[in-house]
C-alpha cells in the first residue's frame, strides 16, 4: 500500500507532496514537515556514508518499522523521491524511477511554464502522478 | 538491459526541422540585437536553460550516475550528442591533469545550410551548444568553462568545443533551525 510521496530537489526544497492512504498526520504544518523530513534525510545519508565499511555506493536506499518503510531514490541530478509503503512492498525503486521518467520529466521538466527550482503546481502533473499511482501494484491495500 | 534500448528510442524529427528552426532564431536575435556580442551571450543563456532541463531527460533514459573523473563525463557527454543530435564527436586533446579536453564534430547539424557573411564574423552561430552543456552540467555539480576553439563557419577544417572543469559544486545543506 502506498501512503505518500514526497519530492525534493537539491536544495531541499519540497517540488511535490502526495497523499493517498494516510491515516494519521504529523500534528504540524506541511512546510514543517518537509523540512523536518529533508533534515532527517541529509542527516541519515551523511551518516551512512560515513559510517560504511566499505566504499557504500549508492548508499542509504529505506528503512523500515513495524508498521512502514520508507523508500529514498536519488536522481544525479539532486532530485529526491521519498516514498512511504507498507512493510511488504518491493520492488519500489523501479516504481520511483519510472515516475521519475514517465512523469516527472514528461510533465514538469518538459513544462515550459515551470520555472527550475519551484514546486511542481500543474494540474495535469498532478493528474497524471496520481493515475500512475493508482494504476500501479503497488498501490491498493494489503491486509497484514 | 534491453528494456532500456527500446526506451532509448523515442520520437524522431527530420533534423533540416532543428536545422532551420534554429536558423530562424538566430537570424531574429541579428535582427534584434544591433551587437553580435549580445547574440553570442543570449545564446548561449537560451542553452543553458535548455541544459538544466535537458540533463532530467538524459538521466531518465539513461540513468547515469554521477560521474567519478571528467574522463567519464566526456563519454556521457559524446553519449548526448548522439541522443540529442545524431552526430558522435571525438573526444581528444586531453590536458595533462585530465581536467580539460575537445569535443570534435566533422560536422554541426545545427550548421547544415549556414554560411557567415562577412559582417558576421564575430558571431558564435552555435553557442547554444556550448550554454546547454554547461548547463546541464551544472546541475549535476560541475562547474565547467565551455567555448568554441574551432569552427567550420569560420574556414577551420573541423568545430572545436573545448570544456574545462572548474570545480566540483557542493551538496546544499538544509538550512538550520532559526
Amino acid at each position: 500500500m502506498i501512503y505518500n510521496l514526497y519530492i525534493f530537489d537539491k536544495y531541499g526544497t519540497l517540488m511535490y507532496y502526495g497523499e493517498w492512504n494516510r491515516l494519521k498526520q504529523s500534528g504540524i504544518t506541511k512546510d514543517e514537515e518537509a523540512k523536518l523530513m529533508y533534515g532527517m534525510l541529509f542527516s541519515l545519508k551523511s551518516f551512512v556514508n560515513k559510517i560504511s565499511p566499505i566504499d557504500p555506493k549508492e548508499g542509504f536506499l529505506f528503512y523500515k518499522t513495524n508498521k512502514y518503510a520508507l523508500h529514498y531514490v536519488e536522481v544525479s541530478s539532486g532530485l529526491k523521491f521519498v516514498l512511504n509503503t507498507d512493510t511488504t512492498a518491493t520492488g519500489i525503486k523501479d516504481f520511483l524511477l519510472q515516475l521519475y521518467s514517465k512523469i516527472w520529466v514528461e510533465y514538469v521538466v518538459r513544462n515550459p511554464l515551470w520555472t527550475i527550482g519551484t514546486p511542481a503546481t500543474s494540474d495535469l502533473f498532478k493528474t497524471k502522478l496520481d493515475e500512475f499511482v493508482r494504476a500501479s501494484p503497488l498501490f491498493g491495500p494489503k491486509i497484514i | 538491459m534491453s528494456r532500456q534500448n527500446t526506451r532509448l528510442d523515442t520520437k524522431k524529427v527530420n533534423s533540416e526541422l532543428l536545422t532551420l528552426t534554429y536558423g530562424a532564431l538566430v537570424s531574429q536575435m541579428l535582427r534584434d540585437f544591433e551587437n553580435v556580442e549580445d547574440v553570442n551571450k543570449q545564446l548561449e543563456r537560451i542553452g543553458y536553460n535548455m541544459g538544466m532541463r535537458l540533463i532530467e531527460d538524459f538521466l531518465s533514459r539513461t540513468s547515469s550516475p554521477r560521474c567519478l573523473d571528467m574522463r567519464e563525463t566526456a563519454d556521457k557527454i559524446q553519449l548526448a550528442f548522439r541522443m540529442y543530435l545524431n552526430v558522435q564527436p571525438t573526444i581528444s586533446n586531453w590536458a595533462a591533469a585530465g581536467d580539460e579536453f575537445s569535443l570534435v564534430f566533422d560536422n554541426n547539424p545545427l550548421t547544415e545550410f549556414v554560411e557567415l557573411p562577412q559582417d558576421y564574423q564575430q558571431l558564435r552561430y552555435s553557442a547554444i551548444i556550448c550554454g546547454c552543456i554547461r548547463g546541464a552540467l551544472e546541475m549535476v555539480q560541475l562547474e565547467v568553462q565551455c567555448r568554441f576553439t574551432q569552427d567550420q563557419l569560420k574556414g577551420d577544417a573541423s568545430t572545436e568545443i573545448r570544456v574545462k572543469f572548474i570545480r566540483r559544486l557542493e551538496d546544499a545543506v538544509p538550512a538550520g533551525e532559526d
